[in-house]
């Protein structure tokens, strides 16, 4: 099942790239109706999951490279279920808001840059549903040709130099986990007798300590940089600042979360130990990057840079969430990732809006659109909001909820994060104060119109979806707690009970 | 049922923002509308609870389940008893005055479809605050007004101030809701729930220093939304938004928020005198630091804003007594919400008959001009500074008693606090009504529209009568006794002797400020030559410099350094890595020279080497 | 039989090839030095045959001797080329595949 979804964005990338150069139209709208499909697909495969008790759904499994045990096995568990549910959901959306971004800003052509995105689609469901990790690591490196073309032929003037420092990044931290992933291997081969690169086969493996915090590191590393963690997050502000804001979302949105998503996958269940040999580390590291990011988005000068660096700042508290391995903070992490796709997509979508308007990013050049666009800017401070977690939101669920898990463990470090949020709001309200509000230049009058109906498509569905899951969060909880609860239990970590038991009529 | 009250409002401000200009011909009477039914089903819910008596008239609605993970699970319920009655009554009852008045007052403003929508929005926020049955439904609704308030209060985004304002409140109080936040993750991980009913419940049992952190975080929060002392600067800058909003939420409603909080949790507040002696010193301080700053300002509705923050340091500092203040607390708080909206209503009133200027300095005789104005802020006057039988001297004066029962410098203080209130409101009404008239060229002060003044008048017969009412005939004690209890304090001083001296203090502080505004003619410009404590009063006692010099300087450096930081020392060791590798492989190309005899020589060279590290290796 | 002269033979055959191609400039002097090294490699294996008994060493000469003709072939064909594009046999002047 999963093969096939993969397969339908594959084959329509191909029939938009055979497509004749002139006939843009047609690729466009040919890539918007492959991507619903693939997104109809993804919501109906997750459905499958309810009732299932976190364990993996839809699985697949043929022999690929049987004589070092890798195999082209697939299925989804509640976390990788809802983050192939979010990414399928944007495609179409970044195809839409993206509609006219190419001609403009480009000199590659127009259906390269939608096949582009649908091959990119392709490899964002294998990397979360490959069960195989050799498979996984594959994925997780050929994700890289598509993004560093988006980014080298639509982006910016110093697109080239963003490419390839994207490129360079991830290259590094892959061959960590390329070595580590060998180093596994042999382990499951002394282990096992036979080696294998099967996810529940080596997370059921007892590797000793010792070995798990070597392995542990390279795997790390490259989930660290691809998240991107302080201090290796210096290439995420430069990609997603010159690439088109469609491919920025996709960059922010999807991409990154193949780090944290890693972390909770793969390095909590198959390096128990290590994990939480770790843990001290890491947090610091997470708190560092809320602050980190939150002080650095409120210094930028350009919308993209401030939305990146933002990011910097939310990835801080999913990593936070993670490795403070409570069920609250776990399940808040993921649902965090799936928000902040959502929320920080629109808010990159919303800036591309203005971008393709004004023809500048800089925060300076802008200022009173809310008086000749009040809509946009409506549109603009709800992302906004939701970016900050204002309550309501579902971004505020998840952020709560990671902050609560951390609490019941590590009370000083929840105390201290808490303080991000009024820096979060700092940020946001301040890039609002700055752009929206006051008396329009001459320029903004002229160039700035009101959002157009084609945007509108874009972007309401995705204001939509964080409002809903806002009210009712449950939808998507439900699906991420079995799998979460799997995971802690797998760690062999418990929540800690409430130190005063309430009577029966108190809960 | 419980839920329409939310449900009404949010359904105006939903239709009234996607509906877009097609609903700018009936969007303001549609915002009444769902205002009034909401207070209406308000009014229908009160009758059915006075049907019911006294321990069965807490009503709760499950909705849903809203969070469940693991062992935290939070329902979406509602929740209504007698406390959330007076609030639910004040809300929909005062907001739906106001948003009549609106109608006059925003006639001609362009986006007054955007501004009803928010009002509304506002309103079903506010009703979701008190109506919540657990803490995090709670914090939805708190920073649902505060979203609100932003909106409201730079509601004139051409404004640059105006902007500014709203985004200093906003994140001011977003510093209060860490505390909030904080308080309900340690009730969460004390009592592993956070519903209302689960904390009371539990809190005996807890420990004690868990009980008082929460209490403190929850004053934290309190601070935040109602403007105490050291969170209180954002009140006065938000006074940039509409005189209604600063009526509905900037006076009656939102920024008593947080006494309503502290009343709520009183299960908390009862077992940690430490967290309650930091609520009375809070108090206590604002309600002084609030008089303070209202003595010196030349904009009315600044003036007002220091009024207001001096009020809700009465109540918060009420509420920080114990069982024996909260009654009284929720009692100020209603009678304030009366009088302060008929208050604000009053200068809105004032400005929009002398084009929106604010300053006093700039009014004068306006008694003759606007009769019903002057009648109706006069009787909010009374109401304030405490003059039986107007509502103010019921509350207070049980608020001032009550603080001599807890300890003699509390009481003092808030004795000072009446006389100071009773000193700048003097000024206030001197400045404004009497004297000689200090107009600039070509205003004609006139009296304001029907839609205007009716809503100031009823809330004038509520600043006159609704004391008295709701002392005798609505037994606001009684009513609420099942909710918070009643505590009698020693009273070290018994009533007898305290009001005769609360009215002298009165009458001395009006009798200072009618002799120093009322008698001697008023200069148009403020004097400059004035003493410390007149300029620390215009300053608003510095609390802007504080912030600016301890949080946003330092702030402001801190952000340039890092963005240095991160572009020169992160970027720039990964660039000069990069650089290290590009020069030595500049270097390494000139080997390859193009001449083969060289290559032949280098092959040569490591065939020889190899050879003879064969040879050592074999030996 | 002691193949120790035959193999100091191909050893000083090799160094005279290998100085060749080192020193010398005409392209096809430095042909036939390699030819001259790839001869005194053939000697040192055909020696080392005899000297064993075996014919290992004889059929790799006889390797030897297939790849180097193939190598005059295809090696003469550049030199003439280059000669005819550059008139000079000189290899320094055929220095252009460089950095």
């Amino acid at each position: 099942m999963l093969t096939i979804l993969m397969l339908i964005p594959l084959l329509g990338s191909i029939a938009v790239f055979a497509l004749p150069a002139a006939r843009e139209t047609l690729a466009k709208q040919i890539a918007l109706g492959i991507s619903i499909v693939t997104a109809c697909g993804a919501v109906f495969l997750t459905t499958r999951l309810s009732g299932l008790g976190g364990g993996f759904a839809v699985t697949e499994k043929h022999d690929w490279i049987p004589a070092f045990g890798i195999s082209w096995s697939l299925g989804i568990d509640g976390i990788s279920g809802v983050l192939i549910v979010m990414a399928t959901l944007l495609v179409p959306l970044v195809i839409i808001a993206g509609w006219n971004d190419v001609e403009k800003i480009g000199r590659g052509t127009v259906k390269g840059f939608f096949s582009l995105i649908l091959i990119l689609e392709v490899f964002m469901i294998g990397v979360f549903a490959a069960t195989d990790l050799f498979l996984f690591y594959v994925f997780f490196e050929a994700m890289l040709v598509p993004v560093y073309f988006l980014i080298g032929r639509f982006g910016g003037p110093q697109r080239a130099y963003a490419a390839m420092k994207f490129l360079l990044y991830s290259l590094v931290g892959g061959l960590f986990m390329l070595a580590s992933l060998i180093g596994l291997y042999v382990v499951s081969e002394r282990q096992l007798g036979k080696g294998t690169f099967d996810f529940s086969a080596l997370a059921n493996m007892n590797i000793d300590p010792a070995t798990q915090k070597v392995l542990f590191l390279g795997f790390f590393f490259a989930f660290a940089i691809k998240a991107p963690m302080v201090p290796f997050h210096t290439w995420l502000p430069d990609a997603a600042a010159e690439s088109t804001p469609g491919t920025s979302t996709l960059l922010v949105g999807v991409l990154d979360k193949v780090g944290t998503f890693g972390m909770i996958r793969i390095l909590l269940p198959i390096f128990p130990e290590a994990s939480k040999y770790y843990t001290p580390i890491i947090i610091i590291l997470a708190v560092i990057s809320i602050f980190y990011g939150a002080l650095l988005a409120i210094g930028q000068t350009d919308m993209m840079r401030l939305i990146a660096f933002s990011s910097v700042s939310h990835f801080g508290f999913i990593v936070m969430g993670i490795f403070a391995m409570t069920s609250q903070s776990m399940s808040g992490a993921t649902f965090y990732m799936v928000n902040h796709g959502f929320s920080t997509g629109a808010l990159f979508l919303v800036v591309g809006f203005l971008v393709s308007r004004r023809g500048s990013k800089k925060i300076e050049d802008f200022g009173g659109v809310s008086k000749v666009a009040p809509v946009l800017a409506g549109v603009f401070l709800i992302s906004g909001l939701s970016s900050l977690a204002l309550p309501g939101m579902s971004s505020f669920v998840s952020e709560f909820l990671v902050l609560l898990g951390t609490f019941s463990v590590y009370k000083d470090v929840a105390i201290i994060a808490t303080f991000g949020i009024v820096l979060a709001a700092f940020y946001i309200l301040w890039m609002y104060q700055r752009t929206m509000t006051g008396v329009p230049s001459t320029e903004v009058t002229e160039t700035v119109t009101e959002i157009t109906k084609r945007e509108l498509a874009a972007i309401v569905p995705i204001l939509a979806v964080i409002i809903g899951l806002g009210i009712f969060p449950q939808v998507a909880l439900k699906v991420i707690n079995p799998t979460v609860n799997q995971i802690q239990t797998h760690v062999g970590l418990f929540d800690p009970v409430a130190s005063t038991t309430p009577s029966e009529s108190g809960s | 049922m419980t839920a329409a009250l939310i449900g009404l409002p949010l359904f105006g401000a939903a239709t009234l923002l996607l509906g877009g200009r097609r609903t700018n011909a009936w969007g303001h009477f549609f915002a009444v509308a769902m205002s009034a039914s909401s207070f209406f089903v308000g009014i229908f819910l009160f009758i059915q609870m006075l049907g019911r008596s006294g321990e069965e008239r807490a009503v709760g609605q499950y909705l849903f389940d809203w969070i469940s993970v693991g062992r935290f699970h939070v329902p979406f319920g509602l929740h209504i008893d007698q406390l959330s009655m007076v609030f639910v009554l004040l809300i929909t009852g005062v907001g739906t005055l106001i948003h009549v008045y609106s109608i006059g007052y925003m006639e001609h403003d362009p986006n007054r479809r955007r501004f009803f929508a928010y009002l509304n929005l506002f309103v079903a926020a506010m009703l979701l605050l008190v109506l919540a049955d657990n803490y995090l439904l709670l914090y939805v609704g708190w920073e649902g007004v505060g979203l609100a308030s932003y909106l409201l209060i730079s509601f004139y985004q051409h404004k640059p101030s105006a902007a500014a304002a709203g985004k200093k409140a906003f994140i001011v109080n977003r510093v209060g809701d860490v505390g909030l936040s904080i308080a309900v993750m340690l009730m969460f991980v004390t009592f592993g729930t956070v519903t209302f009913e689960g904390v009371a419940a539990g809190a005996p049992q807890a420990a004690p220093s868990h009980v008082t952190w929460i209490g403190l975080a929850l004053l934290l929060a309190a601070c935040g939304k109602s403007a105490q002392f050291p969170l209180q600067s954002w009140l006065l800058d938000a006074m940039e938004g509409p005189t209604p909003v600063s009526a509905l939420i900037h006076a009656a409603t939102m920024v008593t928020a947080g006494v309503y909080l502290i009343t709520r949790a009183h299960a908390i507040f009862d077992l940690s005198s430490t967290a309650r002696t930091a609520v009375v010193t809070i108090g206590a301080i604002t309600l002084l630091l609030g008089a303070f700053i209202g003595t010196a300002k030349d904009d009315i509705k600044k003036g007002l804003a220091g009024s207001t923050m001096s009020q809700i340091g009465y109540m918060i500092l009420a509420a920080g007594l114990g069982p024996a203040g909260y009654v009284f607390a929720i009692f100020h708080l209603l009678t304030h919400g009366l009088f302060k909206a008929g208050l604000f209503l009053g200068a809105g009133s004032v400005m929009h008959g002398m084009n929106d200027d604010v300053n006093m300095r700039h009014y004068g005789a306006l008694r003759t001009a606007m009769k019903i104005t002057y009648a109706t802020f006069g009787l909010g006057y009374l109401a304030i500074i405490g003059v039986p039988p107007f509502s103010g001297f019921w509350s207070k004066d049980e608020i001032i008693h009550a603080a001599f029962g807890q300890n003699i410098y509390i009481g003092l203080a808030t004795l000072l606090g009446a006389g100071v209130t009773a000193f700048y409101m003097t000024r206030m009404m001197a400045m404004t009504f009497f004297g000689e008239a200090r107009w600039e060229k070509g205003i004609h002060p006139h009296e304001s529209p029907a839609t205007m003044t009716a809503p100031m008048l009823i809330l004038a017969l509520g600043s006159a009568f609704g004391g008295l009412l709701l002392v005798f005939v609505g037994d606001i004690e009684g009513w609420l006794e099942p909710i918070v209890g009643i505590g009698h304090s020693d009273h070290a001083v018994s009533n007898t002797i305290l009001i005769p001296v609360t009215l002298l203090v009165v009458l001395v502080g009006a009798g200072y400020g009618w002799m120093t505004y009322g008698r001697r003619p008023v200069p148009v410009v403020a004097p400059e030559n004035v003493s410390l404590l007149t300029r620390a009063a215009r300053a608003d006692a510095y609390g802007d410099a504080l912030n600016e010099a301890v949080f946003m300087r330092p702030g402001q450096y801190l952000t340039r350094a890092l963005v240095w930081f991160d572009s020169k020392a992160i970027d720039g060791t990964i660039g000069g890595l990069s650089a290290a590798i590009g020069g030595l492989s500049a270097r390494g190309r000139k080997l390859q020279n193009g001449y083969a005899r060289s290559y032949a020589l280098t092959m040569l060279g490591g065939a020889v080497l190899i050879a003879f590290v064969l040879l050592l290796v074999r030996l | 039989m002691n193949p120790n002269n035959y193999l100091v033979l191909a050893a000083i055959l090799f160094t005279i090839g290998a100085l060749g191609v080192l020193v010398r400039r005409n392209a096809i002097i430095v042909f036939m030095s390699v030819e001259m090294m790839l001869n005194a490699a053939n000697l040192a294996f055909v020696a080392a045959a005899r000297s064993t008994g075996t014919l290992d060493g004889q059929v790799a000469a006889f390797f030897v001797m297939v790849v180097a003709a193939a190598e005059v072939v295809v090696g003469l064909a550049i030199i003439v080329t280059i000669f005819r594009t550059r008139r000079s046999a000189s290899i320094d002047e055929a220095s252009l595949l460089k950095y």
